[in-house]
């Protein structure tokens, strides 16, 4: 049974409880517990259940390594799953819920899977799902997948803020224990801006719990001291609850923080660090011995944390299992806190050194040579079960006991050394991989830019580690061209080396092996990797991926280094050879909320507004999204939206019709060489446009495709106003300075977008040049602005520019005013047009308009495989021009062949609307047993002005086959017969627009 | 993540503030060219595992283009230089020769 | 407009012109600076005298700021000082929005957006920079009474609404 102690604790606050519930059971932690030491307070060890054989499990360990208490916090949109006990702290009020288990974490009828354990090895997912194949969809994918998984995501929407920041610093800490102290000290004194950064709530780490001496001083006062001296400094920034999960190219590194509330849930921490030194400490192995993930079976230093920090202990009688000295720690540590501990059972043939002798001068019975063969209990530990550790597990004595305390001995957190391409070198004596000085992660400049200190690079006593400290602030300092100060000495009892143990007993059978839990998180044991190395799996990447082992939210803290030893002796080759599968960021988990920091909710992304769109919301329009704008494809009034777009289209044809044309882009192109300029940008010939007049033009890539259309205005002798489509003013703007800068960089032109700073409002329909007349201000006549011309002027006392072009086939005037004025002039326009019958119209309505006419549309007539040409367009490209871009790609054979797919209009016999995208049958069937096809369509709509169908395709040779009628593909029913004929398809001669 | 230095405004620029342009110094061939000549220009590229000659735009910065000499396989950045040469300059190539002990 | 946020946000109307040209050539130079009135910016930093300000936006761009209502005239006079030399002019008043942002962790809200180095020491008094203001492109600068911020007017909304939540006072910091 799991206790609180009646004394001691250094993180509680005992004069404040704090109420919760588990699984619905009220209990009372104290403040400062996390959700494990409250729990392990509160009698309750057994917390979970294992992924795959719903095994009961118990925590394990005390930080962010924890692979075992992993729990669903929070209720609705607050609700997050696979939580860490460990390094949650307990909040007033929590209702915290257990995973893996159904109905409950007790009686769970997934634990049959450990029943079928046999059944169920290493690759069975993959060796027994394979046939039949329909099955794999209709059965096993929905079996596994009610089964699998770790957690449940949460159904509604997330009410908490989340946020970056960005910082810069020369010199970031990535670990506040001792070691990153000492650093972050040195490196401040010598007066570098430093960013010390702590995961968990208190700094320190170790070095408290393990009776360290630092300067002479308990490590609690040295601690209090630094602090103290590192507040002072301005050019030293700290922060706890703040890990440093990635470390990437060119000194970006992550770190993912905790605010307290009501503060943002998470800030994600976005630093470019010139240095980084990684103080991250190590992780302690634990050991593989038969039912080692038992509940009460933990590693040592976590049961040390747990009586020191908070008071609590997985049990009253522990067996401690060791490879190590270290392990004496925690003895002595449940020994002064009034706990038994009936035996430390010691794999090594000897202990003599200083911790094992204080241990059998308090009188505790010190086996060496010795294992577990055997742990007693089923949801928590009953008795240890004493073998040879050089034998085959035969158990000698059963010692009982509530609580197993093991340790494999440490290895340092390489991660951060690691992620940015840091190489590890195997210590043979510490039996770890450690950061290789020599061959570190380098930054642009060549030069290493991470470097470790302390336990982290492999200096695992007191003494070495403050070594660490100061060599990497002195070779951070060094590069940054300061001089650094000596490091504090500090102490602590010495220890003798370990013996490495990988499997315990050493000759365990398969019975046995079949026990030993490797990755208590995904159930991956001995046994598996044993098979896998059978099998065949010799790289350990491979190995990882057919077992599962050190999968999922640990990412195998604790299990990779055991695995890889158990593969490597299964393969007969060293560990160095075997190697470690890669360390890639993040360190633990991030939430998709800190990445997305400010991006959701009404900041999910920019919407672009015109100056008219309070209006359109106003006016109840529905919009569309074109690019990041959201333009109104109809005003419905009662209506349905395709009622509302005919409405539309009929008043505009009928009456006048008002367009928010502001997101077309407009472009100023200025200077000498601006026509030579636009003649190669532009298909067309540019520079013999007169002052006064627009010309349509489109734009090729180099490939020779069509790539974007829009009418140019010339506005004096060196400048043009280019308009593009809404999509594609920016891209048109850099495809400009593209050039400009990189291939024509000596031609005299500059370009402005002048996109935003006007509001452009097409007034469009028979009636309306009357409108613009009623506005006054300007002469609007045919003779002033005729067809494709364009004047400056006033309209309704607003500063204008009106080009006379038409996208609709109608009398059309496109008016550009600044902005600010842009709400006015729409408003005047609405007004004065009362009585003409003027009603805005949408995009839909416009597509309309331009399909009746044949005009077509950038991204549906074109898909970057399409030429002018193909368009029927040829008479917007030059043949007179030595040069433009696309000319080139154009005379390649394909591009020019007589076989291409090219624009006709088509019209169904019935006169229904073709399906959108539909294909044009051809006879027979390609490779695939697929209908060949010649053609599809590209744009489909109900005319109203017709009162029938109308469509654009692309057919193969289809402007030589008017009149024939071809069949097209049909989702849902027969093939629709459609007839060819020409695109226009209202007012072919143009006279509606040229009046 | 990537910080290069814009040589037109002298700014440390991060990667998110930047546009890649592909291989630098393609030479354009136009209406006259070759069918080899013009498929070299506008489909072939170098992708070499180490020193690698390549356009950024300085996107969200002064909006210049400019190239960097970048090793892809270490990511160290020998230095970034003007759009307008046809070719890398002198001191970028001895940047180079220098850090790899080679020379130009 | 204010936010009740850890800093003060504020929306202000200027009169804004785009002017490109050869900062390089001496006799650009003496008539950009008989038209604006201004001494020309070094790259990277922003001038003033009164109301009128004139920021270093590229090796071949300034952005001059006038009191609201001027961007016109400015215009007249620019191009009259101009006359006859390669450059371009443009009135981008209505094409831009711009905000005030003051008050103790006014660089640590905005830090919050761009991944430019928002330090005092690195981003001084007099610095402008073009960046990344979360997805959106925009210039700020750093005055003695906070910082300005500038985007494209079509995004003003966005802008606003990111400042606001970064300036809330729940989220406050404190690092520079």
């Amino acid at each position: 049974m799991s206790l609180r102690l009646d004394t001691g604790g250094r993180f509680i606050d005992r004069a404040t409880p704090v109420r919760f519930t588990f699984n619905g059971q009220p209990h009372e932690g104290f403040a400062g517990d996390t959700l494990a030491s409250a729990l392990m307070g509160a009698g309750r060890l057994m917390v979970g259940r294992s992924f795959k054989y719903h095994r009961p499990r118990g925590v394990v360990a005390s930080g962010v390594e924890e692979p075992n208490a992993l729990f669903a916090l929070g209720a609705g949109g607050r609700h997050e799953p696979n939580q860490r006990a460990t390094t949650t702290d307990l909040a007033a009020g929590m209702q915290i819920r257990s995973q893996n288990h159904w109905p409950g974490l007790g009686f769970d009828i997934g634990a049959l899977n450990a029943r079928l354990a046999r059944f169920l090895p290493a690759g069975f997912y993959y060796k027994t799902f394979l046939s039949p194949p329909a099955f794999w969809k209709h059965v096993y994918e929905p079996l596994i997948r009610q089964s699998a998984g770790l957690g449940r995501a949460p159904q509604a929407a997330d009410p908490d803020g989340y946020e970056h920041f960005h910082i810069h610093v020369d010199v970031l800490i990535a670990g506040g224990g001792v070691a990153g102290i000492q650093a972050a000290l040195l490196a401040g004194e010598a007066g570098a801006r430093v960013l010390m950064m702590e995961q968990t709530a208190h700094w320190g780490g170790r070095a408290p719990v393990d009776s360290v001496t630092v300067a002479g001083q308990p490590a609690q006062d040295w601690l209090r001291a630094a602090l103290a001296r590192l507040d002072a400094m301005k050019n030293v920034t700290l922060r706890t609850r703040c890990g440093v999960v990635g470390v990437y190219d060119h000194g970006y590194v992550l770190a993912d923080e905790q605010p307290p509330p009501p503060g943002p849930r998470h800030r994600l921490w976005k630093i470019r660090a010139r240095q980084v030194i990684a103080a991250t400490g190590a992780l302690e192995r634990p050991l593989a011995f038969p039912g080692n993930d038992v509940p009460g079976v933990l590693l040592a230093s976590a049961v040390r944390d747990y009586v020191v920090n908070w008071a609590v202990a997985p049990g009253r009688r522990t067996v401690i299992v060791t490879n190590n000295d270290d392990a004496y720690r925690t003895a002595i540590a449940l020994v002064e806190a009034g706990l038994e501990v009936p035996a430390i059972l010691d794999a090594r043939g000897q202990a003599n050194g200083p911790l094992p002798e204080r241990a059998r001068a308090l009188g505790l019975r010190v086996e060496t040579g010795k294992g577990i063969g055997k742990v007693r209990g089923k949801t928590r530990v009953t008795g240890a079960g004493l073998c040879n550790q050089r034998g085959s597990g035969l158990v000698t004595e059963v010692i009982p006991c509530d609580a197993v305390a093991m340790s494999g001995g440490w290895s340092p957190v390489v991660h951060l050394w690691s992620h940015c391409g840091g190489k590890l070198i195997w210590d043979e004596t510490q039996a770890h991989f450690r950061p290789d000085p020599a061959l570190g992660p380098v930054s642009h400049d060549g030069v290493a830019f991470v470097h470790c200190a302390g336990a982290a690079a492999g200096a695992l006593q007191a003494g070495p580690c403050q070594t660490t400290a100061g060599q990497a602030a002195g070779a951070v300092l060094k590069l940054l061209g300061c001089k650094a100060g000596a490091p504090d000495h500090a102490t602590a009892e010495a220890e003798a080396p370990l013996a490495p143990v990988w499997v315990m007993p050493q000759r365990a059978g398969p019975a046995l092996r079949a026990k030993m839990w490797l990755d208590f998180q995904n159930d991956v044991k001995v046994s598996d990797v044993q098979l896998a190395a059978r099998e065949g799996y010799e790289s350990v990447e491979h190995t990882k991926r057919y077992t599962t082992l050190g999968m999922a939210t640990d990412q195998g803290k604790l299990s990779n280094i055991n695995g890889l030893a158990v593969l490597a002796e299964s393969l007969g080759a060293g560990i160095p050879q075997v190697g470690t599968t890669t360390f890639r960021p993040p360190y633990t988990p991030v939430p998709l909320g800190a990445i997305a920091g400010q991006a959701r909710g009404k900041t999910f992304q920019p919407l672009r507004r015109t100056p008219m769109q309070d209006w359109h919301e106003a006016e109840g329009a529905r919009f569309e999204p074109v690019g990041q704008w959201r333009r109104p494809y109809a005003y419905p009034k009662g209506e349905s939206l395709a009622q509302a777009v005919r409405r539309e289209v009929r008043n505009t044809r009928e009456n006048v019709g008002l367009l928010d044309a502001s997101t077309l882009g407009k472009l100023l192109v200025k200077g000498p060489d601006a026509g030579r300029f636009l003649d190669l940008l532009y298909t067309n010939m540019m520079s013999s446009l007169k002052v006064g007049r627009c010309r349509y033009g489109l734009m090729c890539n180099e490939n020779g495709f069509l790539m974007e259309d829009g009418v140019v205005a010339r506005l004096g002798e060196d400048s043009f106003l280019c308009h593009t489509t809404s999509g594609g003013a920016e891209h048109i703007h850099q495809h400009m300075e593209e050039w400009l800068q990189t291939e024509w960089w000596d031609m005299r032109v500059y370009v402005a977008n002048l996109t935003e700073q006007y509001a452009q409002i097409a007034v469009v329909g028979p009636k309306a040049r009357q409108l613009l007349e009623r506005l006054g201000g300007m002469d609007v006549s045919p003779e002033r602005v005729p067809f494709m011309g364009w004047a400056e002027g006033v309209l309704a006392t607003i500063p204008a520019r009106v080009f006379r072009i038409s996208f609709s086939g109608e009398l059309s005037f496109e008016v550009a005013v600044p902005a600010k004025r842009g709400m006015a002039f729409w408003q005047a326009c609405l007004e004065a047009g009362a009585d003409l019958g003027i009603a805005p119209y949408g995009t839909e309505a416009l597509h309309v308009m331009r399909a009746e006419k044949g005009f077509i549309m950038i991204g549906d007539e074109t898909d970057g495989t399409v030429t002018p040409q193909d368009l029927g367009l040829d008479w917007a490209v030059s043949k007179k021009k030595d040069d433009f871009i696309g000319k080139r790609g154009q005379a390649r054979l394909h591009l020019s062949g007589p076989d291409r797919w090219r624009l006709v209009g088509l019209e169904t016999t019935d006169g229904s609307v073709l399906p959108e995208g539909a294909y044009a049958l051809a006879p027979g069937r390609n490779a695939n047993g697929q209908r060949n096809v010649q053609g599809r369509v590209t744009s489909t709509y109900h005319s109203p002005t017709l009162g029938r169908g109308i469509a654009m395709g692309l057919v193969r040779r289809g402007p030589e086959r008017m009149g024939e009628v071809l069949e097209f593909s049909s989702l849902d029913g027969p093939p629709v017969p459609a007839r060819i004929v020409s695109p226009v398809f209202y007012d072919p001669d143009g006279e509606k627009q040229n009046v | 993540m990537l910080y290069l230095k814009c040589p037109y405004c002298g700014q440390m620029a991060d990667e998110t503030e930047l546009a890649s342009g592909g291989q630098a110094h393609l030479r354009r061939e136009g209406p006259d060219s070759s069918d080899s000549a013009f498929e070299a220009y506008l489909f072939l590229r170098d992708n070499p595992r180490g020193v690698h000659f390549e356009r950024w735009r300085h996107a969200y910065g002064c909006g210049k283009w400019f190239h960097a000499a970048r090793c892809t396989r270490t990511l160290e950045v020998f230095g970034t230089y003007r759009a307008q040469m046809g070719a890398p300059p002198q001191d970028i190539l001895a940047a180079i020769a220098a850090r790899r002990g080679e020379t130009a | 407009m204010s936010e009740p946020g850890f800093v003060s946000v504020s929306e202000l109307g200027a009169g804004m012109i785009a002017l490109r040209g050869d900062l390089r050539s001496k006799v650009f130079r003496k008539a950009a600076e008989a038209g604006t009135g201004l001494k020309l910016p070094a790259p990277c930093t922003i001038v003033w005298d009164g109301a009128r300000a004139l920021g270093w936006m590229a090796p071949d761009e300034l952005l001059l700021v006038v009191p609201e209502g001027e961007g016109a005239v400015t215009v007249a006079a620019l191009e009259h000082a101009l006359a006859g030399q390669h450059a371009l002019v443009a009135d981008v008043s209505d094409a831009r929005a711009m905000f005030h942002i003051s008050g103790p962790g006014a660089r640590e809200a905005l830090a919050k957006l761009t991944p430019a180095d928002l330090s005092p020491a690195a981003f001084p008094v007099g610095t402008l920079r073009r960046t990344r203001l979360g997805q959106v492109a925009g210039a700020l600068w750093a005055e003695e009474r906070g910082l300005t911020v500038l985007c494209f007017r079509s995004v003003a909304v966005y802008m606003r609404d990111l400042l606001a939540d970064a300036s809330h006072p729940d989220a406050a910091l404190r690092v520079f």
